[in-house]
């Protein structure tokens, strides 16, 4: 630890809004990046699941029509 | 009939496979990431030109440096998919483009960010700065390509051409500290030569080269792993695998 105390710390010698500005905009970045890989899984997942529906669908007015 | 298989069982088997990797490289990727981001950031020494300041390499060093590497791979998987008609080659243009322009955006903001405190302006039109801004807009080009056409496969060609032609850019970025006066340094790790650093900021900073190493490798996984599922969308196979997706997820909900 080279930093005395939490102030210390978050002052970064005077280059806080510097450091944290660009560990921030890394870490949102990153963050983006994660969640919309999890998303796109997600939204696959629910295209599929309405496409299953669909097919159910069909395949259940055509014994009606027969 | 292996010829016949061989096609369809393909990205089945790549999918399964990625899927053995994907938990191990994420959770080794976020320890590695924040042992040295926690290392650079509290325990390692202040410089003692530029103080504090300083900590931010902890993060542009890594992305700037997989930033070049991931568009090697990109061209890499642009060349396999032209020449040997591997569709597999093409999809992972679609998983590493995006994580190679994250990493491209995060180096030019993060050098910005340092160089306003140390050069005294955010931005300068010299030659390592430019030529990284180009890299970002080929990454952006090569996405952009890639899902601009209805024909996913014209797509994923005229993408990879681009992303052959834009290489050509990687050894001027590289090189642009040394052919031009810039403002930016030299490199300051090279493979041959002991680097002009303490030992005390240079093994965070190697760690953390690593963490983003691993992250790109886990994320690159995640999202090939996504494309495989939606290229293959109307296969039995990936109705399997959604089927028991959807299963688990119900199983969830009751047992909550």
């Amino acid at each position: 630890m080279v930093f005395d105390n939490l102030q210390a710390f978050i002052a970064m010698g005077g280059y806080g809004f510097y450091v944290w500005l660009a560990f921030g905009i890394s870490f949102a970045a990153i963050a983006v990046l994660v969640i919309s890989g999890l998303t796109a899984r997600r939204k696959l997942q629910r295209e599929f699941v309405k496409e299953q529906r669909r097919q159910e669908r069909l395949a259940q007015r055509k014994r009606e029509v027969s | 009939m292996w010829r016949w298989l061989h096609p369809y069982a393909k990205p089945e088997v790549v999918y399964h496979l990625l899927g053995r990797w994907q938990p191990w490289l994420s959770i080794t990727a976020a320890l590695t990431l924040g042992l040295g981001i926690v290392w650079g950031l509290v325990f390692a020494p202040a410089d003692y030109q530029q103080g504090d300041s300083y900590r931010i390499i902890f993060v542009h060093v890594p992305t700037a440096m997989f930033s070049m590497s991931l568009y090697i791979a990109l061209a890499i998987a642009a060349f396999v998919g032209r020449v040997w008609q591997l569709k597999m080659a093409d999809w992972g243009l679609a998983a590493i483009a995006p994580v190679g322009l994250t990493f491209t955006f995060i180096s030019l903001v993060t050098g910005a960010i340092w160089g306003k405190p140390m050069w005294g302006t955010w931005w300068e039109w010299d030659a390592r700065l430019t030529s990284q801004l180009i890299l970002f807009f080929l990454y952006v080009g090569v996405l952009a390509l890639y899902h601009a056409f209805s024909d996913q496969r014209n797509g994923a060609k005229a993408a990879g051409i681009l992303a052959m032609v834009g290489v050509i850019n990687i050894p001027i970025i590289r090189y642009s500290v040394e052919w031009w006066n810039t403002l930016h340094q030299g490199a300051t790790l090279t493979v041959f030569e002991r680097p002009p650093m303490a030992t005390s900021m240079l093994i965070p900073l190697l760690v953390s080269i690593l963490g983003f190493g691993l992250l790109a490798g886990a994320l690159i996984v995640q999202r090939m792993r996504n494309e495989i599922l939606r290229q293959e969308l109307r296969r039995p196979w990936v109705k399997h695998v959604l089927n028991q997706d959807r299963a688990t997820e119900l199983s969830k909900t009751e047992q909550a």
